[in-house]
């Protein structure tokens, strides 16, 4: 395993108003690894990954970036450290083809002039950098794509700029079984790339195909961060609904503070987020 | 992973191999069959009026009503191409027309009330329409109105505009020979010659420059043949124009010669591949597709979307002032009706007629003059033809329902075909 995660999210809280939806929650990504980010509806996992993405800010807890503390304050923060979020929504311009897109507002020019080989060069080199074949031409009107299509792209764009940690937000939710296959191949081909990638899914086939860890939310608390290995499908389901599976996960106290959604949160505190540093 | 299979199939590299001509024309017509049909309806259109007009009025191709032409449509065709900027981002602004005649009138006043000179008094025309755009533009993207509501508002303020200005709607007349001269003087046949071989040789550079600078970057290029049928065809079109408007088309030629490429064609094409240049080559035109297509990604991407919205409707109401400063060249006055009337809606026709989709998204500044020159042909062929006011405006409605049903559902057809 790698010395330093490239990205560690430590003790964070974050509340809106008096709903409080994280709790001291630990995170980290490592480079070359998919980390699956499960968790039932409301566990945080939106929130927590808007505040890796800069879009909130968090009330405390410590941001580590290559083993350094940062500051992220704004979306462009995040991007600067070269982390990206391609949200479920995608956010594709459907009138622009896919080099259009991929540049969309980071064009390069010369001059005034727009410098399309250059883009298109790079692009192209992106996309067969992650061995994406199914795209007949790059100069395609994104309209024209599949869902599949459009989710590579998205990603792709999200890559793009030297990123060294991109987070997916269910990129298989709207997609057919082709489609959802291709799609994990390249999230697979990113990690083998050495990004850190952050995958954000409810399908446990997809999880267990791609990811190297598995950290599941619970209630706005991390409820264990493990080697996707280490633990069965029916563990990770008891850790999604129940907070806890044996061993694993919040202690009986903390699931009770948490589900009642009001306990302090240095009450029994111990969640296994720590194995993760033991291995 | 043996679920993480390639899936079988297309294996070739996105964008690495050159198409002959022959794939070029199968991906056009393609393309046309998908429902993404441009300008050919309009250029279909335009050629089958040309021919009916011709037909049954000989005097249609008469050199004279050919010139006449040109500067008939200039004022729908000027304000159309602001327009187009509008549209692109699924907008509208029923108040250029009144921007014109506002525009129009401040140049009128200034130069026969103020006895300013011409170099001032178009600049202050221009401002004016920039001032304009900037309102109507912080009205919609920072206050939030809808930009149907608030050009209609200002469609109503700007006619009351003009009365004000024109003091109870008198007519002021100008007599600036260089203003005067924008519609009523011609360039001399050989400079009509030189400007065209300038724009051919130009045109030509352009797109072997092109492939240059993409062969050596290993990237797919055009065949030369269809940049020669291309180069080809704007010099033929280019050609047969500029002879015919240098033909003499005065009656008594010995009493005044008239003949060469009116003034104010020039202008157009020079506006013409600005706009297009900004639209197609640089960032901010990029963006404007951007937003078009969709705002939230283009928020996404870091794009100012409100600085883009108020942009285009500043440069709509700019090329609107164009458009009064050749209206009032024209009829060599302003009167409360300048901009008024059915020019608004000819050059939303002329935009819309042309291929611009009034959805936003989609759209040319060529569009714009494609679909003008139909609107012109249409009005000047008709009143050839004798009939009233009454009928013109009646066709010309259809004509532009005709062109914003063609829109619609070939926008259908393009999602069906997902083209679009």
């Amino acid at each position: 395993m790698t010395a330093t995660p490239i990205l560690e999210m430590r003790g964070i809280d974050k509340s809106f108003g008096p709903v409080q939806v994280l709790r001291q929650v630990d995170f980290t990504a490592n480079a070359g690894e998919v980390t699956a980010l499960v968790g039932d509806n409301g566990a945080g996992k939106s929130t927590l990954v808007k505040c890796v993405g800069g879009i909130y800010p968090i009330d405390s807890g410590d941001y580590l970036f290559d083993g350094k503390p940062v500051t992220v304050h704004s979306p462009r923060d995040a991007s600067s450290l070269g982390v990206e979020i391609v949200y479920q929504d995608l956010a594709l311009c459907e009138n622009l083809d896919i080099v259009q897109n991929m540049f969309l507002g980071r064009e390069r020019t010369r001059g005034i002039v727009l410098d399309e080989p250059t883009m298109e060069k790079m692009a192209s080199e992106t996309l067969d950098r992650l061995s994406v074949r199914t795209v007949k031409s790059i100069r395609q009107l994104v309209a024209s794509l599949s869902g599949g299509q459009r989710q590579t792209v998205a990603i792709a764009k999200a890559v793009l700029w030297n990123s060294k940690v991109v987070i997916l937000d269910e990129p298989t939710a709207a997609l057919g079984v082709a489609q959802t296959a291709q799609v994990l191949e390249l999230v697979r081909q990113l990690a083998d790339n050495g990004l850190a990638v952050v995958l954000i899914s409810h399908n446990m086939n997809d999880v267990f195909a791609v990811a190297d860890q598995i950290a599941c939310l619970y209630l706005g608390r991390m409820a264990a961060q493990v080697k996707a290995t280490d633990v069965t499908y029916s563990q990770v389901v008891e850790l999604i609904t129940a907070g806890r599976s044996g061993d694993l996960g919040l202690q009986a106290a903390a699931v009770a503070a948490a589900g009642n959604g009001n306990g302090s949160h240095d009450a029994g505190v111990t969640d296994l987020g720590d194995m993760n540093g033991a291995q | 992973m043996t679920a993480l299979q390639t899936p079988p199939g297309r294996t070739e590299v996105p964008g690495s191999t050159s198409r002959s001509l022959g794939e070029h024309a199968r991906d056009y017509v393609g393309r046309i069959r998908g429902g993404d049909m441009g300008s050919l309806p309009a250029l279909a259109g335009l050629i089958v009026l040309c021919i009916v007009f011709g037909v049954m009025r000989p005097v249609f191709f008469s050199d004279i009503n050919f010139a006449n032409l040109f500067t008939q449509g200039s004022q729908v065709v000027l304000i159309a191409m602001g327009l187009v900027f509008v549209l692109l981002l699924g907008e509208i602004d029923l108040s250029a027309g009144f921007a014109s005649g506002v525009c129009g009138a401040i140049m009128a006043i200034l130069l026969t009330n103020e006895n300013w000179g011409w170099y001032l008094a178009i600049p202050a025309a221009i401002v004016t329409g920039v001032i304009i755009g900037v309102v109507l533009g912080v009205l919609v993207a920072k206050v939030g109105i809808p930009s149907f509501v608030v050009t209609l508002a200002a469609f109503l303020a700007f006619q009351g505009l003009v009365l004000l200005l024109l003091t109870g709607g008198k007519n002021i007349s100008i007599n600036d020979p260089f203003t005067v001269g924008i519609e009523k003087d011609n360039l001399p046949p050989w400079l009509g010659w030189v400007l065209l071989i300038v724009c051919v040789v130009g045109y030509a550079g352009v797109q072997l420059n092109r492939v240059r600078s993409r062969r050596s970057r290993g990237l797919a290029v055009d065949p030369l043949s269809l940049i020669a049928i291309k180069v080809g065809a704007l010099a033929v079109a280019g050609a047969i124009a500029v002879y015919f408007l240098n033909q003499e088309r005065a009656i008594n030629p010995a009493f005044h010669s008239l003949k060469g490429i009116p003034n104010v064609v020039p202008l157009i094409v020079v506006l013409l591949l600005v706009w297009t240049f900004v639209l197609s080559r640089t960032t901010f035109g990029r963006h404007i597709y951007a937003v078009g297509g969709s705002k939230e990604a283009a928020r996404r991407a870091g794009i100012n979307v409100d600085r883009i919205r108020i942009s285009s409707f500043v440069i709509c109401s700019g090329m609107a002032a164009f458009g009064g400063i050749v209206a009032v060249s024209r009829a060599n006055s302003v009167d409360p009706n300048t901009g008024g009337s059915n020019i608004l809606l000819y050059a939303v026709g002329a935009a819309v007629i042309g291929g611009t989709s009034l959805f936003g998204g989609k759209g040319r500044v060529i569009d714009a003059v494609i679909g003008g020159a139909v609107v012109a042909v249409i009005d000047n062929g008709m009143g050839l033809m004798g009939y009233s006011a009454g009928t013109k405006y009646i066709v010309t409605g259809v004509v532009l329902l005709l062109a914003a049903g063609v829109d619609a559902l070939s926008r259908r057809r393009a999602a069906a075909s997902g083209l679009r």
